[in-house]
């Protein structure tokens, strides 16, 4: 295919990814070193109240913001260099923790507290999900054949579901008396507050997050179970091998390289965790990483959104982001070498 | 490999009874809310079940509905369900064949067949049933708790009919760009091997892994003051893209782009590169050579692409919810609020009876789709 061509047809897709992924990273890596400000001007305020023969008035200077000719407020940008990513780390507070071995202390800063639990988030479920994926596969496969395929509907069911909507439906069965909270109250035989503490929280989201990706763990499996060896799954029980060995010597390093797979997408997306925190409205408690930029990016009372803050927070989960895509990287380009 | 080797019964049981907890697991949270959606606040948040699904205090405030009513609404389920499934597909081809392209054939049979549904089921079974329940003695009383006011309040009411529009507009907006921009890349992607195609994909599946909050915070500033930025170029007419449906579907479509390439890359993969040589060595440029032979063959893959840029759009809650303003909200973003306001019970139930109207689509679209996304999923899983 010649250049010209190839050109006018991944043109419009690579000019869509330039103009909204490539250009709004640049900029918010130059964001992160800004803040943007109104400029404020201090103004001498006279008030005067109605008194007795005459009125009292006071005179006070306040700063109010200056506006320009069409009553707009005028803002400046200023270059603050690390300034925003301070106020996101808040490195003397999170030091004088670390070093007083005080993890509270730590996690009363939002940024740690959001970064301890993303990542004990992420390294929970991932096996969590890995091992639910694929004993599901494992009986969908053993399964009649006119049973299989109302069985994969309903597995799908987790799996498309608005994920706001899933943590809600989840949240809904526990919250106050809900249905299943009264259950465990009566199997447990004493009273139960499931949203009263941030670590229950936590185990309801890691519940819901496996709950909602197990499946498509659980799909994929159950594919590539079709494609196992029937060869050596049939020499091996002639050698004697146990239904255990084989799962453990033939099965599973057959799906290898999906588990692989399935675990670099969980890695990613659950490295991203939000819509739990939204569904769950956890924040009081338990906040992640993307929670947090979302946070600042929110126009708080005053209508004022942090965008250096945001920004900065943006940055700093990208270096997680970065860490994970390495072996991914890596793989696709073995890959790409393989084939060619 | 279960024909070969006989299993022990112990290994049958463990199996079938695991898969059977797992869709319990699976469909008890959806089951849960839609009941709830129908019962009166005091029933939806009771904590026995039995009163949850039963609904006494539903019954008691005089909404129910009587065993002829259960009977006559299942009965005609039943009988649409099947006539839908039997004469309908003909009737699209008919049309297909007189007066119209196939999808459109589609859209209008379904429209149809939406309307024709919610004549029936919400204008006249009701009428009819008022009307014959008092005839029939104990098979007309009430029995069984059910309200569908929850849903009158949310789409009545809260105005969800806009919220839901705003979700189509958006979501057949990502939809139709992405796939269009998107095919054409695949195919580009598919057919070079050159280095810098490769290295298209590699930074696309870099951009895949952005969080979408990292880009917003890029999005925030420039939308909210877009009409200044480009009025040296456009002058006046330079619009704020900040709340802007359109906006917000140039964002979900370039977010999605690279997986939406990945998918149909592979799916252009697996079309023989023969037939568009043969196709060129007929005179065909490549373009003719992608329209005529390629565009016939491609619609499964570009179908299940599709489903996965629809499902991406439908669902998103974090782009819609930062950079839409309150008049244009879709569904997701607007539920969360109605979820957050957490007042009283009944604004709950309200929130539930909006949940369960978002699924209710989901739902049905695994039911048609559901071979499509089962192969969608392994489609970049088993060679990836």
């Amino acid at each position: 295919m010649k250049f010209k061509t190839f050109a006018v047809f991944v043109g419009p897709s690579v000019l869509m990814m330039l103009l909204f992924i490539a250009f709004p990273l640049v900029s918010v890596f130059l964001q992160s070193f800004q803040v943007t400000q109104p400029v404020y001007e201090t103004v001498e305020v006279e008030t005067c109240t109605p008194g007795f023969l005459e009125q009292t008035c006071v005179t006070e200077m306040s700063s109010v913001p200056k506006l320009d000719e069409h009553g707009e407020i005028i803002t400046t940008t200023t270059f603050v260099g690390l300034q925003s990513y301070r106020n996101v780390l808040e490195p003397d507070r999170a030091w004088a923790a670390i070093k007083a071995f005080d993890w509270r202390g730590l996690q009363t800063i939002d940024f740690w507290k959001a970064l301890r639990f993303t990542l004990t988030f992420t390294f929970i479920t991932l096996p969590l999900v890995i091992g639910t994926g694929l004993a599901i596969a494992l009986a969908i496969n053993n399964a009649a054949r006119s049973v299989k395929g109302p069985v994969i509907f309903v597995s799908l069911l987790p799996f498309i579901i608005t994920p706001v909507i899933g943590a809600l439906s989840i949240n809904w069965l526990f919250r106050g008396d809900g249905i299943l909270t009264a259950w465990l109250e009566r199997m447990l035989d004493r009273d139960i507050a499931l949203f009263a503490q941030a670590w229950t929280i936590e185990v309801l989201m890691m519940i819901y997050r496996v709950w909602h990706v197990a499946p498509f763990a659980a799909i994929v499996f159950y594919a590539a179970l079709q494609t196992v060896n029937h060869d050596s799954l049939e020499s091996a029980l002639i050698d004697g091998a146990t239904r255990w060995q084989r799962l453990k010597y033939i099965v599973i390093p057959h799906l290898m390289p999906l588990i692989v797979f399935v675990s670099m997408i969980h890695l990613m997306d659950t490295y991203r965790a939000f819509e739990e925190i939204v569904g769950f409205s956890s924040q009081g408690y338990v906040i992640s990483l993307q929670w947090l930029t979302y946070d600042f990016l929110v126009p708080d009372q005053a209508g004022n959104r942090s965008v250096s803050r945001a920004s900065a927070s943006a940055m700093l989960t990208m270096i997680g982001i970065a860490i994970i895509l390495v072996p991914l990287l890596k793989r696709t380009w073995r890959d790409h070498r393989r084939s060619h | 490999m279960q024909a070969v080797h006989r299993q022990p019964l112990s290994l049958k049981l463990l199996s079938s009874g695991f898969l059977f907890f797992w869709c319990i697991v699976a469909a008890f949270p959806i089951v849960w809310i839609t009941v709830m959606s129908f019962k009166s606040p005091v029933d939806a948040f009771d904590a026995s079940a039995l009163n949850v699904i039963f609904g006494p205090q539903t019954l008691a405030d005089g909404k129910g509905i009587s065993l002829l009513d259960i009977l006559a609404y299942l009965g005609v389920a039943i009988w649409m369900g099947r006539s839908i499934k039997r004469t309908l597909p003909g009737m699209v081809m008919t049309f297909a064949d007189k007066s119209g392209p196939v999808w459109l054939g589609w859209i209008i049979g379904a429209s149809i067949t939406g309307l024709v549904v919610l004549v029936v089921f919400f204008a006249l079974l009701p009428t009819v049933l008022g009307f014959l329940n008092p005839l029939v003695g104990p098979l007309g009383r009430d029995i069984w708790g059910f309200t569908t006011e929850h849903y009158t309040t949310v789409w009545i009411d809260r105005a969800f009919y806009r919220n839901f529009q705003n979700s189509m507009i958006v979501t057949a907006g990502v939809v139709t760009v992405s796939l269009t921009v998107g095919t054409l890349a695949g195919y580009g992607l598919a057919r070079s091997g050159s280095v810098l195609a490769f290295g298209i994909l590699i930074i696309a599946l870099v951009f895949r892994a952005l969080p979408p909050s990292v880009l917003v915070a890029g999005y925030l500033p420039v939308f909210i003051n877009s009409a200044e930025l480009l009025r040296p170029f456009l002058g006046d007419a330079a619009p704020t893209l900040y709340g802007k449906p359109y906006a917000v579907i140039a964002v979900l479509v370039a977010m999605n782009q690279p997986f939406t390439i990945w998918m149909l890359r592979s799916f252009f993969q697996n079309i023989p590169a023969e037939l568009d040589e043969a196709a060129r060595v007929d005179g065909c440029n490549h373009f003719q050579a992608f329209r005529r032979v390629i565009m016939p063959v491609m619609w499964p893959g570009v179908i299940t692409t599709g489903l996965f840029s629809f499902l991406l759009a439908y669902n998103d809650f974090l782009v819609t919810s930062l950079l839409l303003d309150a008049q244009n909200q879709t569904m997701v973003p607007a539920i969360a609020g109605m979820f957050n306001r957490e007042t009283t019970t009944t604004d709950q139930v309200v929130a539930v009876a909006a949940a369960v109207s978002i699924t209710a689509p989901l739902i049905i679209l695994v039911m048609v789709f559901q071979r499509q996304i089962v192969s969608g999923l392994t489609a970049g899983a088993v060679k990836g």
